[in-house]
């Protein structure tokens, strides 16, 4: 438990941040038109895909075979999610876009 | 693991990218949110991924390490591209709500293949000062339980909407997943709890949490219906954004955290939005059983169903002033919405003012409807919301429903007892005309009677919306 108070002591800052981009989430998608929801959504569906940083750095400090493989893994999953993300929502998007 | 005590200029270059990069990806979710600046705004993240990306792999140091094994990251990195690339260019406008759910899961695994490798190397300092119960094991476990609930629930959902599985609906799974869940819990606990000298004792532990938090993605996700998927795409989406930010904790890395938090926070409100829409609550979603039970109360009402023929209804639409056309997913199903916009334009030409009237859970996501018939070149402006169109229909002289069931349904409005009570609806009752094109007499997802179909204005075109829509095309220009 002690463990646990003094990780938040330590990462103050980072909660802090933590707490306001929560609720800068809730403030940008409540204004939202419903039309925009399912681009939205695959939209932040690729950003989330940033967790392909830390496949990045797990899989750049991989010393055995095993590791390497899960981190060569985890590699082409983020680079999924981040690519299949933001081409999908491009391709959504620009059909809104052909016609004004 | 986070050692920016001593100052470089690699670090600070790294971390300014980092900040950058995070400030792209909230202009971009903002802009994402206005139809005018959305692609832009879909540009900016993809560039401040980029930015973090390249960053990470140039500056990024661990213990005074740079990254190693670039060649395989970069191997890696071009088989994800390729793959994802392809996939997201070759599906069908319809299938999009399974994409998103299936890159969804994959950024999920991602997130718990993270946690399982961090596990066993948790900082020895910490270990040393705390044992197992401190704030990185707590956030790599977390990282890889909800990773896997996401990566797991994720590919049963995407395997639903795609009609390869089934709804596993046992009235006993609800307390099978308390039940489970609440074993994850525990052993979370029992996890943090033990006296070791290194995490790496413990992984035989980790990989067992694993693969339960994976059976109870599957059996989360196994019991809930179709109208509900979205609602749980949304959901699972945050989950992602919550799994990966606990990445961003592991690693002290502001772009991950700004990033994912957000998406965690905007996915969980999205999710909140889209039950609102429904009129479910959360709860009601995630352990209730859908449908099934519910109905009861219309059956007997019944009355008599009276068919139109394609010629008059042709008739009917060609002499009307205002017509509006409920568009849902039956109409996506069939890949009727580019007949539908020649029906419209047809119209117009004769001088009908058509207009789409858009429920908020129209087709498999919100918004989705708007994607396909964008897709079919129908003007922005001719999409309405249910809300504006509503106060103009006891003006408007047909209605035509295609495809569509429960948005319509007069039950959420007259039935207390109907599961869709309160929920918001298009009232096609109070058009002058109702043509309501269906397969057949079957139900909507709900699984409620449509009293709809029974009322003396209503007339009912039977068949597949594609090449009904086809015939009354070609009658209307017969005309």
């Amino acid at each position: 438990m002690e463990g646990i108070l003094e990780f938040f002591m330590a990462n103050r800052g980072t909660i802090y941040m933590v707490i306001l981009s929560i609720f800068l989430g809730i403030e940008m998608i409540s204004h939202v038109p419903a039309i925009l929801h399912t681009p939205l959504m695959s939209g932040a569906n690729a950003i989330h895909g940033v967790v392909i940083i830390g496949a990045i750095i797990v899989m750049g400090h991989a010393e055995t075979a095993g590791a390497m493989i899960l981190g060569f893994l985890a590699v082409v999953l983020g680079t999924l999610n981040v690519v299949g993300g933001f081409v999908v929502t491009d391709r959504m998007l620009e059909m809104f876009k052909k016609k004004k | 693991m986070n050692d920016l005590t001593q100052f470089s200029a690699g670090l600070s270059v790294l971390e300014i990218s980092y900040i950058i990069a995070s400030v792209l990806f909230i202009l971009g979710l903002k802009m994402l949110s206005h139809p005018l600046t959305a692609r832009r705004g879909n540009f900016l993240a993809a560039a401040g991924m980029v930015l973090a990306i390249v960053a990470t792999l140039l500056l990024h140091k661990q213990d005074g390490n740079p990254i190693g094994n670039i060649g395989w990251i970069l191997a890696a990195m071009a088989i994800g591209t390729a793959i994802g690339w392809v996939i997201a260019r070759r599906v069908k406008m319809t299938a999009m709500p399974q994409l998103v759910s299936f890159f969804n899961g994959m950024g999920g695994a991602a997130a718990a293949l993270i946690s399982l490798m961090e596990f066993p190397h948790v900082n020895q300092e910490l270990m040393m000062k705390s044992g197992m119960a401190n704030g990185h094991v707590l956030a790599i476990l977390l990282g890889l339980v909800i990773g896997s609930v996401s990566w797991a629930g994720s590919m049963i959902a995407f395997g639903k909407l795609d009609g390869r599985i089934g709804d596993l609906r046992v009235k006993a799974m609800k307390y099978v997943n308390l039940t489970i869940l609440a074993a994850i819990i525990g052993f979370v606990v029992y996890i943090m709890t033990r006296d070791v000298a290194a995490s790496a004792e413990l992984t035989h532990l980790a990989v067992i949490l694993f693969i339960v938090s994976v059976v109870y993605g599957v059996l989360f996700v196994m019991p809930i219906g179709g109208a509900d998927m979205p609602v749980v795409i949304s959901l699972l989406n945050s989950f992602t954004g919550v799994a990966a930010a606990m990445g961003g904790f592991l690693y002290s890395n502001q772009a991950m955290l700004t990033g994912c938090i957000l998406v965690g926070s905007a996915g969980t409100i999205l999710t909140i939005l889209m039950c609102r829409a429904m009129n479910r609550s959360l709860l009601n979603v995630i352990i209730g059983v859908f449908g099934g039970g519910g109905a009861t109360a219309v059956a007997g009402a019944g009355g008599t169903i009276k068919e139109v023929s394609v010629t008059d209804a042709a008739v009917l639409l060609s002499y009307s002033k205002k017509v509006v056309i409920v568009p849902g997913y039956g109409l996506a199903v069939a890949q009727a919405q580019h007949i539908c916009h020649e029906l419209d334009k047809l119209l117009e030409e004769k001088g009908v003012e058509v207009r789409y009237a858009i429920h908020p859970v129209a087709g498999r996501m919100p918004g989705h409807m708007n994607v396909l018939l964008a897709e079919a070149d129908v003007p922005y402006e001719q999409l309405v919301e249910s809300d504006e169109v509503n106060p103009d229909l006891p003006n408007t002289d047909v209605i035509i429903v295609i495809g569509a069931n429960d948005v319509v349904n007069p039950a959420a409005e007259d039935d207390p007892s109907s599961p869709i009570f309160g929920m918001p609806i298009v009232r096609a009752r109070e058009a002058k005309n109702i043509i309501v094109m269906k397969r057949g007499m079957g139900k909507g997802y709900a699984a409620i009677e449509n009293m709809l179909f029974f009322n003396d204005k209503t007339r009912m075109l039977f068949g597949d919306a594609k090449s009904t829509l086809q015939a009354l095309v070609n009658e209307v220009k017969a005309l």
